[in-house]
């Protein structure tokens, strides 16, 4: 075999490589990436009932209702609007209302989600960054208090 | 007045660090050797100073002195000793300090090893070093210092963060650490050779047990950590394609990629530019991965600790590094002599197609990490990529990984013969099949486990197919296998076992698929079955911990009705938080796990409770052992061979007339 050749075949192989990876992000990313909403960015876009998304926004105090079987709903506010969000299974330790919130699921129509995924992460001052900063382009944004025994450093 | 002293032994490690940035590369410019001697007597001072330092904010930590802002807000004075510790690095600060400690260790390491190396490059080395050490103790001075003082101190701190309060925690960081910063060696010795115009097999030898060490501890750490997260998070994932997690796998599969290609350039002499490309990327995605920890610009489940006006000092650590290695290696790479071209079919051919291959895969794991963050900053959309486009590209690339492994390693180097190596591995080949048709057989679904534990057994057997062709040439008596065996170099084992290593963990995760899970409400004296096991609920009750309460659901499992043993998840309320944690109960047999949760006690007197059953799932963290234990085995084999460059014995094909 030729040194011309073997260049050849490495060449090829790495482009062959190269292509087939290429072709599989691109095809992943069409059908595998979720978009994030705030409920009024989802009145504003009006997705499709059916796209799945997820859903973030602040859970609305004294929305949180338990029925049987596990089974939640709460409201997702961001100040604006709200869009209520059933969900069937344990919710994550942080998930407290008045916190931010980020869940993952199918809309069911412009006000109503359905999630199969609640993700809260874990510390108590945490707020969602995509949360945070639609809050904030909105002017709804009030920080976190500081946590307990903060005051001490200021 | 001890903390004092720590503060004041960083800015001299500064101080130092410049003098080891300047002095050594200008000494070896001008072929000077007193100032190329103060190379390694600066790094061993370094690394002195540093620890001094590293000292002082732990004997903070453990005398809680809540005079030091950094003490205050990460641990509290009833908290166990050894997370009083482990605190030390629980939180921004300490993190970086202990970042910058292993940095300046490995300098010493290579100042005081170091002997063997050529003086020119040994100083080079030790002066890029000394660049990386100085922008990250700036970056510590300046934005994060630890040191920093109250004028009215509190009499009692914060505590550290509970999920942190872990003896995982005390374990993964430094791991995590060792195996990022490790790379930075490798990174030096890269950068001092492209700066010198001067590399050949000899350096692939110098350099290859610092790229065995960092991967090693790279392997162990990512293994730890996805252990804790598995058993902390209570979802019973370990895996969850999180930013922070590529951030680790990314260095580890370039640093794979390194290691292989480096093989090749230290017995053959080729690879040579790709291999420093390899060595700049490996420590460039290190970097990275700090930036994306330390700055929190993405969204992640286990991101403590972050600030973002930290993360633009990091970002630009991190482009003079990254963009400067690389100016550097597109103006000198071509001036280095290209190495010989090699038939396919051959060690280096396969070893040629595992670097394609982890690169690329390397590739699509950096994609899906920073097409969100793109995105976001060119069209404002913000998006998830989340495991379905892992589980898309990632694994189809790692399935030829998994078949052209045991085939490489009976491959010969330069012109292998492909239908006679792979007739080495039919025993491999059958007892795969056997084993995947038995666990389809008695699993059932999903089938597609079953072909992959099918995969991971040919992996296994496979790696060992090479040495046993070398043990079982000249007959099958017992004594002369047995001596046969002992006389294999170290590294011959040591392949063996970190590859044996990669198909357990495939094993465990290819198990995965057979696992149970259950969620329900349970009442005391409820029995439910899960897998072939089942637990009862014996009691629910209270109990008091140091700085937390719990509440503790003990649980009887029994096996075809045979108490076998106990388990206790609990939740756990830590009172200066105010926080909540979820504490899993786990029990091992036989290589599979009992996995428990329990959350609050509803109002009609049950306890709602999560369960599985999964089967073979410690096998993923064994094989990850294996794998280290396969890179430890592997550099003790260095010490043998250091000085002696060992050629084939003979040469018994002529490279044909071109």
């Amino acid at each position: 075999m030729t040194r011309k050749q073997r260049r050849l075949i490495l060449i090829g192989s790495a482009l062959g490589v190269l292509f087939v990876a290429a072709g599989l992000v691109m095809f992943a990313l069409r059908d595998n990436i979720v978009f994030f909403y705030t409920p009024s960015e989802i009145l504003a876009k009006a997705p499709a009932p059916g796209t799945r998304l997820r859903l973030g926004g602040l859970v609305r105090q004294g929305s949180v209702v338990r029925g049987d079987d596990r089974a939640v709903t709460f409201d997702v506010v961001d100040g604006e609007r709200q869009v209520t969000v059933s969900y069937k299974g344990l919710l994550p330790d942080l998930f407290r209302e008045g916190q931010g919130v980020v869940a993952e699921g199918v809309l069911v129509s412009p006000t109503q989600f359905r999630a199969d995924n609640v993700l809260a992460k874990h510390d108590e001052t945490y707020m969602p960054r995509e949360v945070a900063d639609a809050l904030k382009k909105q002017g709804h944004w009030q920080p976190n208090g500081p946590p307990p025994g903060a005051e001490a450093k200021k | 007045m001890i903390v004092e002293t720590g503060h004041y032994a960083l800015v001299l490690a500064f101080a130092l660090s410049l003098v080891q940035g300047v002095l050594p590369l200008w000494g070896s410019r001008k072929g000077d050797v007193a100032l190329m001697a103060i190379g390694p007597s600066a790094a061993i001072m370094q690394f002195v100073l540093i620890a001094i330092a590293f000292g002082a904010l732990t004997w903070a930590y453990l005398s809680s002195d809540f005079s030091l802002l950094n003490v205050v807000q990460n641990s509290h004075s009833q908290k166990p000793l050894i997370y009083k510790l482990s605190g030390v690095w629980g939180n921004h600060e300490g993190s970086m300090l202990l970042w910058v400690l292993i940095l300046s260790f490995f300098g010493a390491l290579v100042a005081l090893g170091g002997r063997r190396t050529p003086q020119e490059l040994l100083a080079t080395t030790l002066s890029v070093q000394a660049w990386i050490s100085a922008a990250f103790l700036l970056f510590i001075l300046l934005t994060s210092n630890p040191f920093a003082r109250l004028a009215l101190p509190p009499v009692e701190g914060n505590d550290l963060n509970p999920i942190l309060q872990d003896p995982g925690l005390a374990i993964h960081p430094p791991l995590l650490y060792l195996g990022y910063v490790g790379f930075s060696m490798t990174f030096s010795f890269a950068a001092a050779a492209l700066i010198n115009g001067r590399i050949d097999a000899q350096w692939a030898r110098y350099v290859r047990p610092w790229t065995l060490i960092a991967w090693i501890f790279l392997t162990l750490g990512i293994a730890m950590g996805s252990y804790w997260a598995y058993y902390t998070l209570g979802w019973g994932g370990f895996w969850f394609w999180d930013p922070v997690e590529n951030a680790s796998l990314m260095p580890w599969l370039a640093g794979t990629a390194l290691l292989h290609s480096a093989t090749v350039m230290e017995k053959r002499d080729a690879l040579k530019v790709w291999t420093i490309f390899l060595a700049i990327l490996a420590f460039s995605l290190s970097l990275l991965g700090t930036f994306l920890v330390r700055s929190g610009v993405l969204t992640s489940v286990h991101a403590f600790a972050t600030d973002p006006r930290r993360g633009v000092f990091i970002l630009a650590i991190l482009v003079v590094f990254i963009g400067g290695s690389f100016v550097l290696f597109a103006l000198r790479g071509p001036l280095l002599k290209a190495g010989g071209i090699f038939a396919p079919v051959s060690r280096e051919g396969a070893l040629v197609l595992n670097n394609l291959l982890l690169t690329t895969s390397c590739a699509t794991v950096f994609t899906g990490t920073l097409y969100p963050l793109a995105l976001e900053a060119l069209t404002g959309e913000k998006i998830s990529v989340g495991a379905p486009f892992f589980n898309f590209t990632f694994v189809p690339l790692f399935i030829p990984i998994f078949l052209a492994m045991p085939l490489g390693q009976v491959l010969a180097w330069k012109r292998g013969d492909f239908l006679g190596s792979a007739q080495r591995l039919t025993l491999a080949f059958i007892l795969a099949i056997c084993v995947g048709l038995l666990l389809a057989a008695t699993r059932g679904e999903p089938v597609v486990s079953a072909v992959f534990a099918g995969l991971a057994v040919f992996v296994i057997i496979g790696s060992f197919a090479e040495i046993w062709t070398r043990i079982s040439g000249s007959g099958w008596a017992p004594r002369t296998i047995l001596s046969r065996a002992m006389g294999l170099p170290f590294s011959a084992w040591g392949t063996a076992l970190a590859h044996a290593g990669v198909g357990v963990t495939l094993f465990g995760l290819a198990a995965t698929g057979w696992g149970v899970e259950r969620i329900l409400a349970m009442r005391v004296g409820d029995q439910v079955g899960i897998g072939p096991y089942a637990l009862t609920l014996d009691a629910v009750a209270p109990r008091k911990g140091p700085n937390y309460d719990e509440t503790v659901a003990r649980m009887t499992i029994r096996r075809g009705g045979v108490e076998i043993g106990q388990i206790e998840p609990s939740r756990k309320f830590y009172r200066a938080r105010q926080m909540t944690t979820t504490d899993a109960g786990l029990r091992t047999y036989f290589l599979g796990q009992i996995y428990v949760v329990v959350t609050e006690q509803n109002a009609s007197g049950t306890i709602d409770v999560r369960m599985y059953w999964k089967p073979y799932v410690a096998m993923i963290w064994l094989g990850a052992l294996i794998m280290a234990l396969g890179g430890g085995i592997s550099l003790a084999d260095r010490r043998l061979r250091i000085g002696v460059a060992r050629r084939a014995r003979v040469r018994p094909v002529v490279q044909p007339a071109e």
